[in-house]
């Protein structure tokens, strides 16, 4: 047993002249959600396809559980599952006959196989659902029965990428759910997000990647007192005032307030320390000292810095969808 | 896509730690399955496929009946004096071009699956590479099966009499479907490199046409102008022809038979590794 789930050096990939990974140096502990945080074309589904033994690395080396991923490709994919952006279900067969066709290729006889079917779609709520043709499925069952034929062989590291875009809030909610259960009976789970909220929500370690390279990795805690904990947004009934309220609030939260459009918006981030309720507990000072000062405010936010401020924070430019290369 | 489907359960489905928790308990994992038990895995898919979606078998029935009664009743009574004695001429060929029309459906099939995502679940697996590919072609092996027996089961009724018996056309049928398994390999290997489902359509149309039109199935070649005959003569089409009319006829042709399984093995060796190193680049 390794401590260590993966570990790259200087991984890279390259698709004609766009150097797709270039360098990626990650150690990703076992036992626990590792976050993978990156605009689109970072380069995050690149990586983990080759961490899946999906693609062949150009360059650099990647083990997992301390075996390569070239060199014993077939010995990282009996440990590793990945779900993938869009779901590697067939359509057209039913819900269970797609986990019995995994689980007969995972060398599950027949009745086994069955078996285990049975007990997933139950877990994932889908047993009602299990004689229909997957082409009938919404996107949250269907997701769900994308990860369920992932564990099918009980895989100790788990791939998601982008698991849940494109879903409504409650199957993502769902989702979320499942990756916690997930990772609480010791699966490691890699997971690819666009969304800092969600790897905040979910990731014990996360990694920020830009251009297929590593700009920051830390704690969601470190990360986001290196960004800040969040922006204040403050809309004004008189835009008269913004100027009085501009002031108050940079001097109180101590930064600058961001330049907004809209006349009666007053933006102003929080910096960090750590932890979210002292945000919170700064935010709410400082609007008081607003009322107290008799701005009169109509509605007010405390924000997640996005991953544009992630990025503006760490890279001092924010993040761009690379054109069309993908 | 678009199909939204709401019941009671999808929206009171709360993931409970604890069931999750159990299907994660380790447990002995079962032993890796063997090449064959992977591909007969692949093969029960295409068959599934079939059950669930079973107007693609129109294709292997509806197509061949209709292009044997077409050419029976439009060519025989000029080609050969009389329909009856024209079927015995061409129904060998005929089921042989509706067979071999119908293995460019191999390349569709992998590049749909493709297209759809569910290859880089089957790729992600510890399984036999090769597995998912053969066992698609033994599905359709398959349908050339029933699209063999279709035509066969038309012919005997409007009066194709085979001079090799039961025997004879079972081995014709034989001799076909091996052929096809390993002419497939081209088209699957066209279905990993080629963008879309239309352009594999269009490739192997391109290639299917004149290979199946511009051969013995129809006439016999000697009343074709000299160069045509030419192309004729090295058609791969005209050689299998020629060896299962000789096996339903009754009187196999050991030259012809001899070229078919040369043919055979060299499409194997040549498009099988093609189409496996495509495979493994996607």
């Amino acid at each position: 047993m390794t401590d260590t789930a993966i570990e790259t050096n200087g991984l890279v990939k390259v698709f004609g002249d766009n150097r797709a990974v270039d360098g990626l140096d990650l150690t990703v502990p076992a036992g626990a959600v590792f976050g993978v945080l990156g605009p689109n074309g970072a380069g995050k589904t690149t990586a983990v396809r080759m961490l899946a033994t999906l693609l062949r690395p150009d360059g650099g080396s990647a083990r997992v559980f301390g075996h390569d991923v070239v060199a014993e490709a077939d010995a990282v994919r009996s440990l590793v599952g990945l779900t993938g952006q869009y779901a590697s279900l067939d359509e057209d067969m039913t819900g269970r006959e797609n986990l019995i066709l995994i689980g007969r290729l995972l060398g599950f006889r027949k009745p086994a196989a069955r078996a285990r079917a049975d007990e997933l779609l139950e877990a994932f709520g889908l047993t009602a659902a299990a004689e229909r043709q997957v082409k009938n499925y919404s996107g949250g069952m269907r997701r769900r029965l994308d990860i369920s034929a992932t564990l099918m062989n009980t895989p100790r590291l788990l791939f998601l990428d982008e698991p849940t875009t494109g879903l409504d809030p409650r199957s993502r909610n769902q989702v979320w759910d499942i990756v916690r259960a997930v990772v609480s009976y010791g699966t490691t789970v890699l997971l690819t997000t666009q969304y800092l909220d969600e790897a905040d929500q979910l990731a014990s370690r996360i990694a920020v990647i830009d251009h297929g390279k590593l700009i920051a990795e830390g704690t969601p805690g470190e990360l986001k007192s290196s960004v800040g904990a969040g922006t204040v947004h403050v809309r004004l009934r008189d835009p008269g005032q913004r100027a009085d309220a501009e002031k108050l609030l940079s001097a109180a939260l101590g930064a600058a307030a961001t330049p907004d459009p809209d006349p009666r918006r007053v933006v102003v981030r929080v910096p960090g320390h750590g932890t979210e309720s002292g945000a919170a507990e700064d935010a709410a000072r400082a609007l008081s000292e607003l009322a107290a000062a008799g701005i009169v405010i109509d509605d007010f936010s405390l924000g997640q810095p996005s991953l544009d401020e992630v990025f503006l924070a760490l890279t001092d430019h924010p993040a761009s969808e690379k054109e069309a290369a993908a | 896509m678009t199909t939204t489907v709401t019941e009671p359960q999808e929206q009171t489905y709360v993931p409970a730690a604890e069931t999750i928790g159990a299907v994660l308990d380790p447990r002995e994992r079962p032993a890796r399955p063997s090449a064959w038990s992977a591909s007969m895995t692949f093969g029960w898919r295409a068959v599934l496929k079939i059950k669930h979606v079973p107007e693609q078998l129109f294709d292997v029935t509806a197509f061949p009946i209709m292009m044997t009664l077409m050419f029976t009743y439009l060519f025989g009574g000029a080609l050969a004096g009389s329909t009856g004695e024209y079927l015995q001429f061409l129904l060998p060929g005929i089921m042989v071009q509706s067979v071999v029309m119908t293995t460019m459906y191999s390349g569709l099939a992998v590049n749909i699956d493709i297209a759809k995502g569910v290859f880089d679940r089957f790729k992600s697996l510890p399984i036999w590479r090769p597995a998912a590919l053969v066992g698609n072609l033994l599905g359709d092996v398959l349908r050339y099966v029933l699209a063999s027996v279709v035509i066969t089961v038309v012919g005997l009724i409007l009066g194709f009499r085979p001079g090799g018996g039961v025997m004879g056309v079972a081995a014709g049928i034989g001799l076909l479907v091996v052929f096809s398994f390993a002419f497939s390999w081209i088209w699957t290997m066209c279905g990993l490199y080629l963008r879309s489902e239309k352009s594999v359509m269009g490739v192997s149309m391109l290639v299917l046409f004149p290979l199946t039109f511009l051969s013995n199935i129809f006439v016999d070649p000697s009343t074709m102008p000299g160069w045509l005959q030419v192309f004729v003569e090295v058609n791969p089409i005209t050689r299998l022809v020629a060896a299962v009319r000789s096996l339903m006829a009754g009187t196999p042709d050991m030259g012809e038979l001899m070229w078919v399984f040369v043919a055979t093995a060299a499409l194997l060796a040549i498009f099988g590794p093609l189409t496996m190193r495509a495979y493994n680049r996607k």
